[in-house]
């Protein structure tokens, strides 16, 4: 209780460098929080087009990117025909542009793809699409942004399509996206005669590695990837999560450094009362412990408020109308434990020095000059 | 007023043989060649000017500093050879300063149990030697009191409970009175004899106090680092 005490009595010794220390750890704990939540969120979008009703995705060997990547439709056709088989739906993805939005994404894809079964019809309806090779579906948010409706001609890149449908899905990226008949997306994009990936689904889980097999043996130049399988290995999604963690990681340093400079100062001024403490009969590891259960307390307290400030931040982006559907607020459990447990251990790093320097006092001399 | 009781037994508790210390690399000689031998349950004053090395020595006695020569032994026991110097400074000896040093923010209360926990004594053991300390020392209705809210007199006596509180054989004080007016001085040093008297410690204290020196059955001059003949 009295150790207790004196870690608590020494921060509020000092409540404003206290509460600075805690705040430093608190924003990179919100920073990294939202940075990693958001670009988590991101990936988990991205992937929940590739596995919209499907369980395994094909393309092309070794490509760092799927919008390079390009499986020739013979490979679907011959998949489609193996017995395993339920369905295997081809996707061409494309960025193009419009007027007010550098970027949008485009979806080739055919009629009976799941994510027109699946989507809540605004405006139209499926029996439309697929009809006129000029006419396109848009997500609702993509119709917001470009201000039209059904019927209308929008200029998207440098073609004119027509709207024949407007849907709205729960993945921020199909929102915002432009869905055209596979073989108009083909001619768009001068990749005739391919898809750049195809999301296949069987009849049985149990055939996925028969299906891996095949696809190896049929189309060397392809490579089957289970969709969780696909997420852990896709180097976009690595460079993704790793730069989130790194930006994040940087926060928490700089934050460590704010905990590593109250703590110095806190031994600094605490020298008569330390060598106090060895007098009494302190051991060294009673001092270390001290010290570290300040910089412990500092840092728990921080990743606390910065757990509510980054949930607060999430909330918020959720509520901006311009990211809805692009960013998934849920925070994933073990990122809440990472993010502690790194708050912490920068809490502790922090410490390493002021607990070493006070281990080294000498009572004696501290207490020599009264 | 308390006479000091002379040594219970001859048993040696304390024993300087032939001690130097410096400072600043050898430029400053505080202590040449001390010999002392402290008795179980006797009461020593070692008098002298400032300068004259009895701080030093008290430091040394207690384990707190190494002299660069000569040997120095607690209950039998050799310091440099002993394995942790801490168990003095937990179960063996307790330290009075001439400034109290308490730790402001705490209160009287918790300043006194913190050789109980660096020594891991059970709080409730803990709590029942405080209040026969605190009882003794007439500060009983002080306990919550932080520090700063205490006269002289009771900051020094809360120190001397504290030094007290694990029970040592041995109290080294170091001008324990020095900061204080005259009466307290005298009050404040009434009660250490008397205390020390009825737990049988041993009491070495370091004092520019003639009188109060007087009053200890031994008193040992020391001059330029030498300890000259017993009075």
């Amino acid at each position: 209780m009295i150790f207790l005490k004196l870690i608590v009595t020494n921060l509020l010794r000092h409540r404003i460098r206290s509460l600075i220390s805690i705040a430093g750890i608190a924003f990179s704990v919100a920073a990294m929080l939202t940075i990693v939540t958001v670009l988590q969120g991101a990936v988990a979008m991205f992937s929940g087009i590739l596995s919209s009703d499907s369980q395994i995705i094909v393309f092309e060997r070794n490509v760092s990117d799927l919008f390079f990547s390009s499986v020739p439709s013979e490979a679907v056709q011959t998949i489609s025909s193996w017995p395993i088989v339920e369905h295997a739906d081809p996707v061409l993805f494309g960025i193009v542009s419009s007027s007010d939005h550098p970027i949008i994404t485009c979806f080739g894809i055919t009629d009976g793809d799941a994510r027109l079964r699946k989507a809540s019809w605004i405006q139209g309806d499926r029996s439309q699409f697929g009809k006129d090779t000029s006419g396109v579906v848009l997500g609702e948010r993509a119709a917001e942004f470009m201000s039209t409706t059904l019927g209308n001609t929008v200029q998207i890149g440098h073609g004119s399509f027509r709207v024949v449908g407007i849907i709205k899905t729960a993945n921020g990226f199909e929102d915002g996206g432009v869905f055209m008949p596979l073989s108009s997306a083909q001619s768009f994009f001068h990749k005739e005669g391919s898809s750049s990936v195809i999301t296949i689904k069987l009849h049985s889980k149990e055939d996925v590695p028969k299906l891996k097999a095949s696809v190896r043996r049929s189309f060397p130049n392809l490579v089957a990837l289970e969709d969780e399988e696909f997420t852990r290995s896709y180097s976009q999604f690595k460079i993704l999560k790793a730069t989130a963690w790194a930006v994040g990681g940087c926060g928490l340093l700089l934050g460590g450094l704010g905990v590593a400079n109250t703590m110095i100062m806190s031994v600094f001024t605490r020298i008569r009362e330390i060598a106090i403490l060895r007098v009494n009969g302190f051991s060294n590891s009673q001092i270390a412990t001290m010290i570290f259960g300040e910089s412990a307390l500092v840092s728990v307290l921080g990743a606390v408020v910065g757990l509510v400030i980054g949930m607060v931040f999430l909330f918020a982006l959720k509520l901006i109308p311009a990211l809805h559907g692009y960013v998934d607020t849920s925070v994933q459990p073990l990122v809440l434990v990472i993010v502690i447990v790194l708050a912490l251990m920068t809490g502790v790093a922090g410490a390493l020095y002021p607990a070493m320097y006070a281990m080294r006092i000498r009572a004696v001399e501290a207490l020599r000059f009264e | 007023m308390i006479a000091a009781n002379p040594p219970a037994t001859q048993r040696v508790v304390l024993l300087a043989e032939d001690v130097w210390k410096s400072y600043d690399d050898g430029a400053i000689t505080v202590l040449r060649g001390v010999n002392f031998t402290g008795f179980e349950g006797e009461t020593v004053a070692l008098c002298g000017p400032s300068g004259c090395g009895k701080s030093t020595l008290l430091h040394l006695l207690g384990g707190l500093d190494e002299p660069d020569r000569g040997r120095i032994s607690v209950n039998g026991k050799e310091l440099s050879r002993h394995s942790s110097p801490l168990r003095l400074l937990r179960h063996e000896i307790g330290f009075v300063f001439q400034l109290h040093n308490l730790i402001p923010d705490l209160t009287l209360e918790e300043n006194c149990l913190i050789p109980t926990v660096a020594a891991g004594l059970d709080h409730k053991s803990a709590k029942a030697r405080l209040r026969e300390l605190t009882d003794r020392t007439g500060l009983s209705h002080r306990l919550g009191s932080k520090i700063q809210k205490l006269s002289g007199g009771e900051r020094q006596r809360t120190a001397l409970c504290r030094a007290l509180m694990n029970k040592p054989h041995i109290l080294l004080a170091d001008e324990p009175t020095g900061s204080l007016d005259e009466a307290t001085r005298a009050t404040v040093f009434d009660l250490l004899l008397e205390i020390v008297a009825n737990e049988g410690v041993t009491l070495v204290m370091a004092t520019h106090d003639r009188e109060l020196a007087g009053r200890c059955a031994r008193l040992i001059e020391m001059h330029d680092g030498r300890i000259r003949e017993p009075l």
